[in-house]
């Protein structure tokens, strides 16, 4: 029987009139990639914001590890084990790579008072940065600024902080949106690496990733779920080619 | 943290030891005219861990400064308590009090709301202190006696002595900025910094950045509380307009002046606004046109303030990698 990490129950978010997230109730399993697939507008990036915390939702509960954590703050989800990346590009772009991670780091040091020694002389979160930095790839960048990355790099950044935080659920939002083939790949490779310690939520397009990285597939048209479950299943069914697969295929190329 | 050059922090020593040496060749209008603007050189520093530091725009920083100073005021004049350790203990924790009540209502909102929001609360301490009569009402209040620092018989510090008034700012000035930079570069200083840049991302690294805001905004009261209560030790009156809004925008404009974002950028700002000031208003009677008119020109040509120009170059480049980041644009998909 595979351990539920995160629940969802009756999941929604209404904006005025629309309804982006619509009663979606999801189990992801504990150490499974779970992709979540959907066209524009499915409301994908509102789940993961729900999720994540960055939104309160109009309705339902969310349980982490049978604990409900609805109405919990983002720090706390952090504290708990959450970490997200996000979609668009956001990262502290003045700051060098190395701070970047730190900040996040510094997430687990017990209490928030710290006033007095300097930040650098925190050994432990040094360590921390440094692996998150080592691997995402960016190590041998950690003291180059951020916002003169290339956009692949910094999408790998925006990875990296997510693991300085020493993360149990990831929520990946469109990690390789606007990448190249090769930077592509390289961050699904570091996918497949985390996914053995990790329990992996991801948003993606990207179709030949998807497939080649997620055990578990929801399928979300119109804010709902319209199917969950294996790849396999998820490739045969008739109405997943229907709403989503169909002339996604089409799209794919009109966006890359 | 290391990005910034030792030069600021030098250049800091260098204005202190100025200031500590210049007894020996000013005259006593202008040790008055310094000890002054040390004092509006801390109000501004405070004021500048929430601006430049933390990104919050306060204009109501008066408040925390003059709710000091008018507590130590009362005390000495209908207390008849003259004794330092007391005097601010009890400003502090006034100013303290006010930043927490302030701030706590305050930090729940951001850009111009923040702003505003600290305008209208400052405001209403300002219509206290000027209504209650137990202050003193509208034309202030002299002191009948200043601050004495005694251990048994023996006087350390006597606030009505010129010189320790002197020293004494100093002193306080040269400690603020010792703090300030200790807890800028520790840890907490490090969220701040995150929250400037990114609020929303430093609360995803898992920060409670509300709980730091506040306790930034407490602590950016209590030293503008001990500015306040130096103020009132070294001038011997404090009157409303210590409280006003008008005080809290000399105190931006002297941060925006000097350099945001600096420690010695506000000293070097109290020092060129005061002076300038004071030199002006001998030339001209329209001397406030032409203080506005350096005011512009400064932000002008040195976005960066008066000390702008001795950060390290990259700073410079801020604005156009902010814009990159903003809109990963499909060139630099390409460049990848």
């Amino acid at each position: 029987m595979p351990e539920t990490i995160l629940e969802t129950r009756d999941l929604a978010r209404s904006f005025g009139g629309l309804r982006a997230v619509a009663g979606v109730s999801l189990a992801f399993e504990k150490g499974v990639v779970h992709a979540v697939l959907g066209p524009n507008g499915a409301g994908k990036t509102t789940l993961i914001n729900l999720l994540s915390g960055d939104l309160p939702p109009s309705a339902g509960t969310i349980l982490f590890q049978g604990r409900d954590i609805t109405r919990l703050p983002v720090h706390e989800r952090v504290a708990l084990g959450f970490g997200r990346s996000y979609q668009k590009t956001n990262i502290f772009p003045e700051l060098s790579c190395l701070d970047n991670c730190w900040l996040g780091a510094q997430a687990r040091l017990p209490g928030w008072l710290h006033l007095l020694r300097p930040a650098r002389r925190y050994a432990p979160v040094r360590d921390r940065a440094e692996r998150a930095l080592a691997l995402c790839g960016l190590d041998h960048r950690a003291d180059a600024v951020a916002g003169t990355l290339s956009h692949g790099e910094m999408r790998q950044l925006e990875i990296g902080m997510m693991l300085a935080t020493e993360p149990e659920l990831l929520l990946l939002d469109e990690p390789l949106a606007g990448m190249g083939v090769e930077e592509s790949w390289r961050v699904i490779d570091l996918l497949k690496r985390l996914r053995a310690e990790h329990t992996l939520i991801l948003i993606e397009h990207d179709m030949d990733a998807v497939f080649s990285i997620a055990g578990r597939i929801t399928v979300m048209v119109n804010g709902a779920e319209l199917e969950t479950g294996s790849p396999d299943r998820i490739r045969a069914s008739a109405a997943v080619r229907d709403a989503y697969l169909g002339h996604e295929d089409g799209g794919e190329e009109h966006a890359a | 943290m290391a990005s910034r050059a030792p030069v600021l922090p030098l250049l800091f020593a260098l204005i202190a030891v100025g200031i500590a040496l210049f007894p020996l060749v000013g005259d006593s209008f202008y040790i008055r005219l310094v000890a002054k603007i040390m004092v509006l050189a801390i109000l501004a520093m405070s004021l500048d861990l929430l601006v430049g530091y933390t990104g919050l725009i306060s204009l109501g920083h008066a408040a925390f400064s003059g709710t000091a100073g008018y507590v130590a005021a009362a005390l000495i004049n209908k207390a008849g308590i003259t004794d330092l350790a007391p005097l601010l203990a009890a400003s502090l924790a006034a100013s303290g009090a006010a930043a927490l009540l302030v701030g706590w209502i305050s930090v729940r909102t951001s850009g111009i709301y923040f702003i505003m929001i600290t305008l209208a609360l400052g405001q209403m301490l300002f219509f206290f202190f000027h209504d209650v009569a137990f202050w003193g009402g509208a034309d202030g209040v002299n002191l009948t006696a200043r601050p004495v620092l005694a251990v048994g018989e023996a006087t350390l510090l006597d606030l009505s002595v010129r010189m320790e008034v002197y020293y004494t700012a100093l002193a306080c000035l040269v400690a603020v900025y010792l703090l300030l930079s200790t807890i800028l570069s520790a840890p907490f200083g490090q969220v701040l910094r995150g929250i400037r840049i990114n609020e929303a991302r430093t609360r995803a690294l898992g920060h409670d950045v509300q709980r730091y805001k506040l306790a930034c905004f407490v602590l950016s009261g209590l030293v503008a509380g001990l500015a306040g209560f130096l103020e009132v030790a070294r001038g011997g009156f404090i009157s409303p307009a210590h409280v006003n809004w008008h005080e809290s925008a000399m105190a931006l404009i002297v941060v925006i002046l000097g350099g945001m974002g600096t420690l010695v950028g506000p000293v070097v700002g109290a020092f060129a606004l005061v002076l300038l000031e004071d030199w002006v208003a001998d030339l001209t009677d329209h001397w406030k046109l032409v203080i506005g008119l350096f005011v512009i020109a400064v932000v002008l040509f040195l976005p960066d303030g008066l000390v702008g120009p001795l950060k390290t170059g990259k700073c410079r480049l801020l604005p156009r990698l902010r814009q990159r980041v903003k809109e990963p644009s499909r060139e630099s998909v390409r460049d990848a």
